[in-house]
């Protein structure tokens, strides 16, 4: 058995996943020159799902959900985020990542921006939105995730944990109907890990779409309401969190878990 | 087993360091006298700038501060019983010091014959018999003063963070009133070369939102240049010589001189590189293949060029690419070399910088939903330019140096004077007076530039990565 995320209860009130569709994902292929990095990838992802994607180091985890907001093309099928096709079409693509929020594993803030700054960098040039109004929905978004104190320093003066909020409050000033993280907690010491999982469960229990990936099986137990599986370049798997983990079907997902939860 | 327990009862209070490891003793204990060899270096490096420095002071301080010619500073440095191998003359200095700074830029003889009651025959002879020395500099160059005073003004507020915002106007017309001050001739020359920059901002502005930005750019030089080519010189001339007209006794490049020959070219030279080169360091990382070629290209040809070459092109060679009769003045095309060759460093310079980015920060700024130009704008560059501000300022400091080049095309740049000086019957033999003078010129400038740079890096420092 993983450690829970959190002690507390889930507050499950508004994590309602509905029939509206937000990320529609159609035999996407991608190869980075011959290496055929994702195969024949389908999943559909609905409003308010939480979906946690696993897998061992080189599955292509990162790389599927950096091809729904662009930072990598596909090769073959169609993603169609919030029913906007991904092409080369460039009015599509600033479209969707203004609709999808991104958090990194090393967090990627602008060291040369107050985190203030940070947070309304695009709201301002993206948005168009005034600045003293991109201000308060910044310091909204800080106190959330509890450093709006922070404000004025700079990136480089904040430990690992506070940086990886303040990433998610960057992407959260852009009011993304998505939020896409890459290992957001695995750059972290064990303390720090703590609390920038309990922003992203807070987040989730505001009825975020969230997809995931991550190491942190407490927190895939815990808020996630499907988990999948991949392996070279492949969805394995995928089932509800507690099927998934007590009733893995593949061998190889048995030899994942069997790895990672150290039975 | 001995017994390992051990707990301490009560705190150690702090104690003073031992005073032989502190203050300026313990300075130079630890960095000058540490061991043997290390003191007996510092000896004998002491005693080596001890004697440079005074075999320099007894050449240096010599009387000769007023002297007319070589032979009578001899003259005076024999009188004084100096036994040295030879002494300083500075009379040439006190001779030549305004032609050094300013060339053979005409003085305004009507303004000092104003102010002095001579007339402006007699000024033009001898002004220094007539108006103090220094008034003679002030006023009778006021203009290249004045150009030189609008240059700062202009550039304070890119400079310096707590300057009036205001003075962006000055920093916005500076360069076309400076060349209107330095040239003379009609006001509306520059005005409306001031219009083309103006019509390629609109062209830009009104494209951008309807064409895209790749296109605005590009009709944003498109415009102007048609603009210059065709249309700005009749534009002048239809008001030049109206009432609505200002106009200067106008200058001719050759008279052109000096240390502010050097200054002209150089700002040129490092206010146009800076912008050329980041569009070349953009363009070597294009995707498309063209634009990407020609960048290359560009760096490398001119890299691998020497200066001098280029300079001769710029002398000789261009008028054959002109269509006959064109007056391309010669300062213009020196300019534009020396900001190419200076650019295409600048363009290496600048793509190390971007290099040393980790491709997070595109990868945000592509996930933020910022397009190309404005990733650049406010994520790229301001961290790819803050790494590169040591090599930017070296590039600067190299490129104002090498403005001393010219005089080997014959402009009188201030080695070029120095040739022309020695020329002279009265100064004929001179060498070290004038180069020091010259040097001194140029190493206020350089490490003036150098000093900023290291306060700009200080000031932009937001914390370890
Ligand atoms: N830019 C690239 N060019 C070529 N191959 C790449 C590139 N990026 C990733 N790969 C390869 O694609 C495969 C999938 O990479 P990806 O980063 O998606 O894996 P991952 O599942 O996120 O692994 P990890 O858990 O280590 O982050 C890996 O084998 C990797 O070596
Ligand atoms: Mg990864």
């Amino acid at each position: 058995m993983s450690e829970l995320a959190t002690a507390r209860e889930i507050d499950r009130s508004k994590m309602k996943v509905s029939d509206e569709v937000a990320i529609q994902i159609n035999n996407m292929n991608k190869w980075y020159g011959t290496f055929h990095v994702l195969r024949d990838i389908n999943l559909t992802v609905n409003q308010g799902e939480r979906i946690v994607i696993a897998g061992p180091s080189g599955s292509g985890k990162s790389t599927l959900i950096r091809c729904i907001n662009r930072l990598e093309e596909h090769q073959q099928g169609d993603i169609i985020v919030d029913g906007t096709e991904l092409t080369s079409d460039l009015k599509n693509i600033d479209k969707i990542r203004r609709e999808v929020g991104m958090c990194f594993q090393h967090f990627n803030l602008f060291p040369h921006l107050t985190i203030l700054e940070n947070c309304t960098l695009a709201p301002i040039w993206v948005r168009k939105t005034p600045r003293k109004e991109a201000e308060e929905t910044a310091m909204h978004f800080l106190e959330k995730v509890k450093i709006p104190e922070q404000a004025n320093k700079y990136p480089g003066q904040l430990s690992g944990g506070q940086q990886q909020r303040v990433a998610i409050a960057r992407s959260l000033c852009m009011k993304p109907r998505i939020m896409l993280f890459d290992e957001p907690t695995s750059a972290l010491d064990p303390e720090m890990i703590k609390e920038v999982l309990d922003t992203m469960i807070e987040l989730a229990e505001e009825g975020m779409t969230m997809l995931c990936v991550t190491h942190e099986m407490g927190f895939a137990r815990q808020v996630a309401n499907r988990v999948i599986f991949m392996d070279a370049g492949q969805i394995v798997e995928q089932n509800e969190p507690e099927e998934f983990f007590n009733n893995p079907k593949s061998e190889r997902t048995k030899l994942f878990l069997s790895q990672i939860l150290g039975h | 087993m001995s017994n390992i327990e051990f707990v301490r009862t009560e705190m150690l209070p702090e104690k003073e360091p031992p005073a032989s490891t502190v203050g300026p003793i313990g300075w130079m204990r630890e960095n000058l006298f540490n061991g043997i060899w290390n003191s007996i270096i510092t000896v004998l490096f002491v005693l080596a700038i001890v004697w440079t420095v005074l075999s320099l002071l007894g050449w240096g301080i010599q009387p000769t501060w007023n002297a007319k010619s070589l032979s009578e500073c001899r003259e005076i440095i024999a009188a004084t019983g100096y036994t040295g191998h030879s002494g300083a003359c500075w009379g040439v200095i006190n001779d030549r010091w305004l032609q050094l700074l300013y060339g053979f830029y005409p003085l305004d003889a009507n303004l000092l014959s104003a102010v002095s009651g001579a007339s402006a025959a007699e000024i033009l002879a001898d002004p220094r018999a007539h108006v103090a020395t220094p008034i003679v500099m002030i006023l009778g160059y006021w203009r290249l003063n004045l150009a030189i005073i609008l240059l700062f003004v202009g550039l304070a507020p890119v400079l310096i963070e707590r300057a009036p915002r205001k003075l962006l106007i000055v920093t916005v017309l500076f360069p076309f009133i400076d060349v209107w001050l330095m040239w003379g001739g009609s006001i509306w020359g520059p005005a409306m070369a001031f219009v083309g920059f103006v019509l390629g901002y609109f062209a830009f502005k009104i494209l951008a939102p309807i064409a895209g930005t790749l296109i605005a750019v590009i009709m944003s030089a498109v415009v102007p240049i048609i603009w210059w080519l065709f249309l700005s010189g009749s534009a002048a001339s239809i008001f030049a010589g109206s009432p609505i007209d200002l106009t200067l006794e106008p200058v001719s490049s050759r008279q052109f001189g000096g240390f502010f020959l050097s200054i002209s070219i150089g700002v040129v030279a490092i206010l146009g590189s800076l912008p050329l080169g980041i569009v070349l360091a953009l363009g070597r990382q294009s995707d498309l293949f063209i634009v990407k070629a020609l960048c290359v290209g560009f760096i490398e040809f001119i890299r691998g060029v020497p200066l001098i070459t280029l300079l001769f092109v710029a002398n000789n060679l261009l008028n054959i690419f002109m269509p006959p009769g064109t007056n391309f003045d010669v300062i213009l095309r020196v300019m534009i070399m020396v900001t190419l060759f200076a650019a295409a460093y600048m363009a290496e310079v600048v793509r190390g910088g971007l290099a040393a980015l980790p491709k997070g920060q595109y990868e945000a700024a592509d996930a933020l939903g910022l397009d190309y130009w404005k990733a650049q704008r406010l994520i790229i560059m301001p961290q790819a330019l803050k790494i590169s501000i040591p090599g930017i300022v070296s590039t600067f400091i190299g490129v104002f140096k090498d403005t001393t080049l010219v005089s080997i095309i014959s402009l009188m740049d201030p080695i070029g004077l120095s040739n022309a000086i020695r020329a002279n019957q009265e100064w004929n033999g001179i060498v070290w007076e004038l180069y020091a003078f010259i040097a001194l010129l140029f190493f206020v400038v350089c490490f003036s530039m150098s000093r900023y740079s290291m306060f700009l890096e200080r000031k932009l420092q937001t914390g370890h990565k």
